[in-house]
């Protein structure tokens, strides 16, 4: 299937979403201690939404009960606020958040410590979070969808991580998931070409042992070695001048978390 | 909230049916053509281009002008199919 591309103000509308997933995020990821509970980010987050235009994009998605998911630890994706995961000092946890706004789609996650962590995981976040500035810093025009995947794996698995292959990045716009897929891993060079107003969810999913994956349920992917795993994302445009993170304000630069 | 990522499914152990969505239908071979191609008739006196399967070309079927044989349609394309099966 053909890869939508988006106008500068369809750019804009998705930007506007963008935002506001940003604030969410950004807030949720300050308030983050032990002894909360994912279910307690969850409500935050639904409060935020009070007048806020658009709606959260997860809720209903496939049947997905909730605003957020939250993902600890060996948890690597969509794992669901419950009021018993209780944080405990030490733990990461993952919060990825999506809104629609105005039938645009807005998409991102971030990996945020729970109090003092050890060096090692800290080291995973890092790595991880690194690994998608390289990959957005590849989405750019003429650039193929294989370097984008490249640069995430080369950079995971460098450092002795790996990457997560049951689950991609995703093509974003009037829906939450469009082509096209974005694996992180790939072959320099290999793939679709990037073309000026392509917009793609990038998101490294990095474990710190294996890459296997097991299926706690329907929704919560887990690492099948128990070992932590650490899952940063953005929406990227693709534009003439350099990739444009939808999911974070203008003015900011810098590393993308 | 990151894509599954599905893998297109292969169906197996199918038996002749490669494709899925063809109809079969009987025909009868009216003359052979070049590049393992036969102009066949079908039940419906049609007469359709088809060319012979790869797995009776993997196992050396041969096809003669008068054979009975099953023919694939795709139905995308009515005036072409593939020779699935010759009758004894």
């Amino acid at each position: 299937m053909a890869i939508h591309l988006r106008s500068a103000e369809e750019l804009e509308k998705m930007h506007r979403a963008g935002l506001i997933v940003h604030q969410v995020l950004t807030e949720l990821r300050a308030m983050v201690r032990p002894g909360l509970s994912t279910m307690d980010l969850e409500k935050f987050a639904e409060s935020k939404l009070a007048g806020q235009p658009g709606r959260a994009a997860f809720k209903g998605y496939r049947g997905y009960p909730c605003v957020l998911c939250t993902s600890v630890n060996s948890e690597i994706v969509h794992g669901i606020p419950s009021p018993k995961r209780k944080l405990r000092e030490g733990e990461i946890v993952s919060i990825d958040f999506g809104m629609e706004v105005d039938g645009y789609f807005a998409d991102s996650a971030v990996t945020v410590p729970v109090g003092q962590i050890t060096p090692e995981l800290q080291k995973l976040l890092d790595v991880t979070r690194e690994s998608l500035d390289r990959a957005i810093d590849k989405m750019r025009p003429g650039n193929r969808l294989g370097d984008v995947g490249h640069a995430v794996q080369s950079w995971a698995e460098q450092n002795g991580y790996s990457v997560v292959r049951e689950f991609v990045g995703h093509g974003i716009g009037t829906k939450m998931h469009d082509e096209p897929n974005l694996p992180n891993y790939g072959d320099a060079g290999r793939g679709a070409r990037l073309q000026e107003g392509m917009v793609i969810a990038v998101e490294p999913m990095v474990n710190a042992g294996s890459p296997q994956v097991r299926m706690r349920d329907e929704w919560v992917a887990e690492t099948a070695d128990g070992q932590p795993s650490a899952h940063f994302e953005h929406t990227v445009a693709v534009t003439a001048n350099g990739p444009w993170i939808l999911t974070r304000p203008k003015e900011m630069t810098g590393s993308s978390w | 909230m990151a894509k599954r990522y599905e893998k297109k499914e292969k169906k197996e152990g199918d038996s002749g049916n490669t494709k899925e969505d063809a109809i079969e239908v009987m025909a009868t071979v009216l003359e052979p053509l070049p590049n393992a191609m036969f102009r066949v008739e079908l039940e419906n006196k049609h007469q359709v281009l088809a060319h012979v399967s790869g797995k009776m070309r993997k196992n050396f079927i041969r096809i003669l002008s008068g054979d009975k044989v099953a023919v694939e349609l795709s139905p995308y394309d009515l005036t072409r199919g593939r020779i699935v099966y010759r009758y004894k």
